[in-house]
């Protein structure tokens, strides 16, 4: 038999059911491997090792009791923009290094109410503000496929640890392509859903209009079941939407026989690395195979995705990090002369160069003389891009493209050039925009490093992204490599 | 007041309006006043990372009558903005506000000055939440922050620059103050800080058509306050350009000891609030089938209240209007009326003067009133069945302030029940006239004044309790032979 960190969701679930294993013994030995491995890697912030053994006794009586759901006993790791009450919930800054959240996200209620078992919490880029987790407070997070290259972000630890064996599935979420880009460069499955799927509650604002939570882990019928649990509607998120949740498991297994899949011309077009764009044009014939119907579309206006975003994205997380201002928690600067200095000096300690960076361009756009220019200007052409999508759904079912122009690239290399580094999310971005689903998934290697592939969905589309993403994972095997060093 | 003749002030008032949920705009959190520290003050409430906003729909329902109740328009479609600023009782670095699309647009109140009706244009009214409290004493050289306050609801309630002195401004505020207490939106509790106004002020030469430079002083809290801090605002402005100076447009802040205003900051450094579309809250839509029901919660305006009361009860406009002041007197008014069954004019004098004078005196209200509607209403029939005259009256009403027990047991335990008796009256007029044949004579002689001495004295010699009516009768025709 395969061991624990090799196995499946519902290969983990039935050995719980079986008495196969206990949920106390899989904990242990996922705690161990962090013990052992993350060293390499930094995936992680804050093991939760008491936390996931009381989590874990808890799972056993409940499969005793024969209680059990499909995630009972399972354990995860949760990116630590999720609050998690009593434990420290950083958001990988300094600000929050020592903010012990006093409450639950709402996501985090709803596994601990599946019975999932929280091992810890996933580094990141500083409030999630990055595309290869190079802006951690608590340093950057190693690609376990090359130590020596980022694993994306912001998700990064999230992404290291799952493909490292160190957890089954990870909570992440994506704001530009963070839950996908990452995925990408580590040969996961990551799954943005729709924006309101997934309840906002508790997890630390960056860009509330394009924040939405998702996952990732090592299959899409894994991610299917781990997103069932995760959405919904929240009262206590007003953009929830309220709206019965799809089942997203049991479609997994309809054959794909005529499905049509777009493939937007200027995914394909300057800028995509030789070697990606051969794994993606690989999928795109073995989806041919599976009886899918292929057919160019054009989104017309993704070339203005990522210069809207840097005004939106911004704007909202200049606003949303006002709060950080070391009056009531967070970083509080010391021998400050008043109360300007205190503010002054404690963003300016507590805050890395990125988020500061990303603070003043939203603070510029919003000003006053600016704001039509800028802000005003990027929601209509954020109306422009869901209209590319709107007229792209009326074709096709979904759309297909490649995750990130390249596979990993070195840590440090574009950490001086903070726009080669923005145009990593130059796919990923525009389903952010739009609000749409979207996810990515393995299609192949170069040079021993992982491509991803994109799928990209109507509005609650998931469980045909999902369906999608299995039957190709039926198909391949790309999906269950693992990296070397790792097994 | 102005003593310039050639200078005309321009004056328009911002008021906020705490709203009367039992809930905060935004969370669950409670808005009672008067709890200790930050006990009101919940993840949301603080702005703890993570948190969002959920509008409380009875603060929306609240703007809503408060916009119908001024006859204007209710947004079909409204949004929250984001207002930024740094202080330390704004936990999140930002105020949820609205800015570019508020649920009150165009509406109106019509203000009273003297004989004259004169329409002041309301220009909005939006929702907001309400900032925490910074406390200065008691904390050496350290400032307290309390965010019990922060999120309560609010309207703030702009007007058009129609108002052209402090009299017409104290007008304005009286009004809008009482519809708002009517309409049950808010306490109207100035101190508390419930109800509290900035107001705009600029002055120009009478007959021109621009508006000078204009300053707005904050906060003022109570009508005197805003009277004075105008007053002194148009007089310091007009000596400013008169001897060649600038208005500068600023806030100012009122002091109220020594009745002046003076400087906060100037528009350099005025907060650009980079306001935009708050994304935690969606717009909010107000249907017509929403209004119809909201207008159907209404309650009857002092206004129209003041009409009916001047047709249904043939009270003067004086007496209809102190009625209405308050929707508490107002019922307490006509419960007196149903519940007695005695003259409505009567009703309302014996509630306008005695009641409130008393209540006045108790430093009470209504709703604490010692004198229920139904007791007064049982002292009043009283008098219209002729139990008791109108001035014995006034000796059982102060027992019952006393707390000594309803009128009956009252005018029971103290032998009060009127003299109707003819002949009793009679008889004890001519023990009068016999113990005075002097005053006798000298009434018939024509001193008609003498007629009061008798009243008096037939009076002293019942206790007071000759029926009134019958004693002046009886009297004339005795003392005329």
């Amino acid at each position: 038999m395969n061991a624990p960190h090799q196995l499946s969701i519902r290969e983990l679930s039935d050995g719980l059911r079986g008495k196969k294993f206990s949920s106390r013994e899989l904990t242990q030995h996922f705690l161990k491997r962090i013990d052992t491995l993350d060293p390499q890697l930094n995936s992680l912030i804050t093991v939760t090792a008491a936390r996931a053994q009381r989590q874990a006794e808890a799972a056993d009586a409940r499969i005793a009791r024969g209680e059990a759901g499909p995630l009972t006993g399972i354990p995860l790791i949760q990116k630590d923009i999720f609050c998690t009450q009593g434990v420290r919930t950083s958001c990988a800054s300094q600000m929050l290094d020592r903010f012990i959240a006093p409450y639950d996200a709402t996501i985090v209620e709803k596994l601990d109410a599946a019975g999932m078992v929280m091992l810890g919490k996933a580094n990141m880029d500083e409030f999630a503000m990055g595309s290869s987790n190079e802006t951690s407070w608590y340093g950057p997070v190693c690609n376990p496929w090359d130590l020596s290259r980022v694993p994306g972000g912001s998700s990064g630890g999230s992404v290291a640890a799952v493909a490292a064996g160190l957890a089954p599935v990870a909570t992440a979420t994506d704001t530009g392509g963070s839950i996908r880009q990452p995925a990408a460069l580590t040969n996961l499955t990551g799954i943005k859903p729709t924006y309101g799927r997934v309840s906002r509650y508790g997890m630390i604002a960056f860009a509330s209009s394009l924040d939405q939570a998702g996952v990732v882990a090592r299959s899409a019928e894994d991610a299917a079941v781990v997103l069932q649990a995760m959405s919904g509607f929240d009262p206590r998120d007003s953009t929830s939407v309220e709206r019965p949740v799809d089942d997203l498991v049991t479609g997994l297994n309809q054959p794909i026989k005529g499905l049509r899949i777009g493939l937007p011309k200027e995914y394909f077009a300057e800028g995509l690395a030789p070697g990606a764009r051969a794994c993606v044009e690989a999928a795109i014939k073995k989806f041919e195979e599976l009886g899918a119907v292929i057919k160019e579309i054009s989104l017309p206006n993704s070339p203005l995705s990522v210069p809207t975003y840097y005004v939106v994205a911004p704007a909202e997380a200049s606003s949303n990090l006002a709060r950080f201002d070391g009056v009531r928690y967070g970083h509080r600067a010391e021998g400050v002369k008043n109360l300007e200095d205190l503010y002054k000096k404690s963003r300016g300690e507590g805050f890395g160069a990125e988020v500061q960076r990303r603070i003043m361009i939203g603070t510029y756009v919003l000003s006053h003389g600016y704001y039509d220019a800028y802000y005003l200007k990027a929601q209509k052409v954020r109306r422009l891009i869901y209209d590319d999508f709107k007229r792209a759904f009326a074709e096709v079912d979904v759309v297909l493209g490649p995750t990130a122009t390249d596979v990993a690239f070195k840590l440090g290399s574009k950490t001086d050039d903070p726009v080669a580094m923005y145009l990593n999310d130059i796919y990923t971005i525009a389903a952010n925009l739009a609000g749409i689903p979207a996810m990515s998934l393995p299609c192949g290697f170069v040079d021993g490093l992982p491509v991803g592939l994109q799928l990209m969905g109507n509005y609650f589309d998931e469980a045909r992204l999902l369906n999608v993403a299995h039957q190709y994972q039926q198909a391949t095997n790309w999906h269950q490599q693992s990296p070397k060093g790792f097994a | 007041m102005s003593q310039h003749a050639e200078w005309e002030a321009v004056i328009g008032l911002e008021v906020h309006c705490q709203l009367l949920t039992k809930t905060k705009i935004f969370s669950g959190a409670s808005t009672t006043y008067g709890a200790e520290p930050n006990t009101q003050a919940d993840a949301v409430t603080l702005g703890l990372p993570g948190v969002l906003p959920v509008l409380n729909a009875e603060a929306l329902n609240m703007a809503v009558k408060f916009g119908l109740a001024v006859d204007a328009q209710i947004a079909p479609r409204c949004v929250f903005a984001r207002k930024h600023y740094f202080y330390p009782d704004l936990p999140k670095g930002y105020q949820i506000s609205q800015y570019e699309l508020p649920i009150v647009a165009h509406g109106h109140l019509d203000i009273e000055v003297g004989e004259q009706v004169k329409r002041i244009g309301i220009t909005r009214a939006h929702l907001e939440e309400d900032a925490g409290k910074s406390l200065h004493e008691n904390f050496s050289g350290m400032t307290g922050i309390d965010l019990n306050r922060a999120g309560t609801p609010l309207i703030e309630i702009v007007s058009e620059p129609d108002i052209r002195s402090s009299v017409e401004a104290v007008a304005y505020l009286k009004k809008l103050h009482q519809l708002v207490v009517f309409l049950g939106v808010c306490d109207g509790n100035m101190q508390e800080g419930s109800f509290r106004c900035d107001a705009n002020v600029s002055v120009r030469r009478k007959g021109t058509e621009k508006f000078g430079t204009r300053t707005e002083t904050k906060n003022i809290n109570s009508f005197r306050y805003v009277e004075k801090a105008i007053e002194y605002e148009i007089e310091r402005q007009i000596e400013v350009i008169e001897s060649g100076g600038k208005i500068v447009q600023e806030t100012r802040l009122f002091n109220p000891d020594t009745g002046e205003t003076r400087s906060m900051r100037s528009k350099e450094n005025a907060n650009d609030y980079r306001y935009f579309p708050d994304p935690d809250l969606l717009p909010v839509v107000v249907t017509e089938a929403d209004v119809a029901r909201i207008r159907g919660q209404m309650p009857e305006l002092p206004e129209a209240m003041r009409d009916r009361f001047m047709s249904q009860y043939g009270l003067s406009k004086y007496d209809a209007v102190t009625l209405t002041g308050e929707r508490a007197l107002a019922a307490y008014y006509e419960a007196v009326v149903k519940s007695s069954g005695a003259d409505a004019k009567l009703c309302a004098n014996w509630v306008s003067t005695d009641l409130l004078g008393a209540l006045n005196k108790l430093g009470k209200d209504i709703a604490t009133s010692p004198i229920s509607a139904d007791a007064l209403a049982g002292l009043l029939k009283r008098i219209a069945d002729k139990t008791i005259s109108g001035k014995i009256a006034k000796d059982v009403f102060e027992a019952m302030c006393a707390g000594e027990g309803d009128a009956d047991a009252i005018i029971k335990a103290k032998g009060l029940v009127q003299i109707t008796d003819e002949s009793a009256i009679v008889k004890a007029i001519e023990d009068v006239m016999a113990k005075n044949p002097d005053n006798v004579a000298a009434y018939r002689g024509g001193k008609d004044k003498l007629f009061g001495f008798f009243v008096g004295q037939v009076m002293k010699a019942t206790g007071g309790k000759a029926n009134p009516d019958a004693l002046n009768r009886l009297l004339k025709e005795k003392l005329a032979g």
